[in-house]
């Protein structure tokens, strides 16, 4: 029996219209707000169309550009750091011992809270004064650190808040993927003598290489559109040390109230995004064996 | 294989160190919720003090606190709920059936899931004053669903998949109507997806505050946007904000204690299978 034209329509009808009106079309107009001159409190009728010129201004503004910098930086550094992490504790941890179940629930509590309240603690926790990790390091005798006046040092403030929320998941994913290898492989390496490194980077790692790659390309992908914890967590200071694409966005817009000028740059962002989210698809198209 | 207790020791001192580094930050923002003003300035390693609920007491009478806590509620849930349905409908027609304009959508749709909100900020904004839907729950809910359903529809999509078509077919044969096929049949094996869909959709709806922040009054605020304000240029007041963190906190902790083997299954399939 062949299904009617209308019946697809009627599953996916509702949350297409829902996704056009309310996400494709805003990431549309964004490019058509960058054509126009446009302050926060005027409506937007009286806006002025001004063709390239906010396009040009920003991209000829140093301040997007090592804005654009920081944000490739704090993503690499982060993302690397999540990788070898989770996948080395994943290696370490993988055999399941009595009360695994508990102790994954509790690795997944950081990704459940509120940016906003990630971002407040880590900024309570590296405060000059009354902060847990001077304390910490005042038992080591090293005098307490300025963390969120110094730039390199609030920099490292938002990478090690981002890497405490985000290892927890490469992690799961990786005991996951590792679970799922075939015993029967590892076991025909260990009775072909394999040591633990061979059989690690030889056997273990390209088996679940794809796993590795997927979870690359969505940390890689979210790692861009972090805003809220370093909105709160440092606000984009010292100076625009930790100012990423995604704060100076929000800074230009609702901040210096040049909302046309905000929205060629997160032009700028949404390219970069999309050649990241080519590259994922390239590595692993979910559609690829779909006939 | 047996291993010795050495290693198996090792291997508990690890999960109980990771687990102490995974939940001391948030044991801090609960603690720190109960400590009085002299107590947050104090020194930070004295870690015995008497607790006091008088900043939980401040921010539960702060004007308007009810209100707040109903709009989260209300875009919290409400958006859960019209993301789910529409999520699985849509999973559904993309997994079973075939027509044009099916590989688009389903491009675009895994593209939507990778757009920065920071980019939707001013668009959405303007679109929203045109469409008088600033300063309005529903604008937030419409956003939240918007921005939840590529994520969800994608996740319930490879749990349709693994379901055989002809399961559902005997089902029909043997007299059940659409809906109880699908209630009999298809739900109870998309359970681990439907956990984990959620969780992450009412993660965002729930904690949000960027976008809200911009599209919400004094009278449309969420919990978050409350939150934040008293975040100001003087400095932060700490126990009110804690309090405020701890009690946003809630809800999705006790979420994942419940679901968390279900959302851990979810949220690993996709990519563990494919």
């Amino acid at each position: 029996m062949r299904t009617p034209r209308w019946v697809p329509a009627l599953y996916l009808g509702p949350a297409v219209l829902i996704m056009v009106a309310a996400c494709l079309y805003p990431v549309i107009s964004a490019f058509q707000l960058g054509l126009f001159d446009w302050s926060l409190g005027i409506p937007w009728s009286d806006a002025r169309w001004v063709g390239w010129d906010n396009f040009v201004s920003a991209f000829t503004n140093p301040r997007v550009w090592s804005s654009l910098w920081t944000t490739l930086i704090f993503a690499a550094v982060c993302v690397t750091a999540e990788m070898v992490l989770g996948i080395a504790l994943a290696l370490a941890l993988e055999r399941p011992v009595r009360g695994t179940a508990f102790f994954r629930t509790l690795f997944i509590l950081p990704m459940m809270i509120a940016p906003i309240a990630v971002g407040l603690v880590w900024r309570y926790i590296f405060d000059a004064q009354f902060g847990l990790i001077n304390a910490i390091l005042g038992l080591f005798k090293v005098a307490p650190l300025g963390w969120l006046a110094d730039p390199t040092l609030a920099f490292i403030a938002i990478v090690i808040a981002d890497i405490w929320q985000w290892t927890p998941f490469v992690f799961i994913m990786m005991v996951a993927a590792l679970a799922n290898v075939d015993s029967a492989v590892i076991e025909a390496s260990r009775i072909d003598g394999a040591k633990w490194w061979q059989m690690t980077f030889l056997v273990k790692l390209p088996m679940i290489a794809h796993v590795i790659a997927i979870t690359l390309m969505m940390r890689l992908i979210d790692a861009f559109r972090v805003l809220e914890v370093v909105y709160v967590l440092t606000f984009g200071g010292p100076g625009d040390s930790t100012e990423i694409l995604a704060l100076h966005i929000y800074k230009t817009a609702f901040v210096g109230q040049q909302l046309g000028v905000a929205a060629a740059i997160s032009v700028l962002l949404l390219v970069v995004v999309a050649l990241l989210s080519w590259g994922a698809l390239r590595l692993s198209n979910p559609l690829k064996n779909d006939r | 294989m047996n291993r010795s207790p050495l290693v198996s020791t090792l291997h508990y001192t690890m999960l109980i160190g990771l687990a102490l580094l995974c939940i001391a930050p948030i044991a801090v923002i609960f603690t720190t919720s109960m400590r009085d003003q002299v107590s947050i300035f104090a020194e930070p390693l004295n870690f015995i003090f008497t607790p006091t609920l008088e900043n939980y007491r401040a921010v539960l009478q702060e004007d308007k606190f009810d209100r707040y806590l109903l709009n989260s509620l209300f875009v919290g849930v409400v958006s859960t709920v019209i993301t789910l349905v529409l999520g699985c409908m849509a999973a559904y027609g993309l997994a079973r059936f075939r027509f044009f304009g099916r590989t688009t959508i389903a491009y675009t749709t895994l593209l939507l899931r990778t757009v920065p909100l920071a980019v939707l900020a001013i668009p959405v904004f303007m679109i929203w004053s045109e469409w008088k839907l600033v300063n309005s729950l529903w604008g937030l809910i419409l956003l939240y669903t918007a921005v939840n359903l590529p994520f969800t529809i994608w996740l319930l999509y490879g749990f349709v998949l693994q379901v055989p078509a002809e399961l559902e077919e005997a089902a029909a044969i043997d007299g059940c109507g659409p809906l109880r096929v699908f209630t009999k049949v298809l739900l109870p094996l998309m359970a681990p997806g439907l956990a984990a869909a959620s969780i992450f959709t009412f993660r965002i709806a729930w904690n949000e505050f960027i976008l809200a922040l911009v599209l919400t009054d004094r009278g449309t605020r969420t919990l978050p946007v409350a939150a934040s304000l008293y975040i100001t240029d003087i400095g932060v007041d700490w126990g009110k904000v804690m309090a405020m963190a701890s009690l946003i906190a809630i809800p999705p902790l006790i979420f994942t204690f419940v679901a968390a083997r279900q959302i851990i299954t979810g949220l690993t399939a996709g990519a563990v299978k494919g």
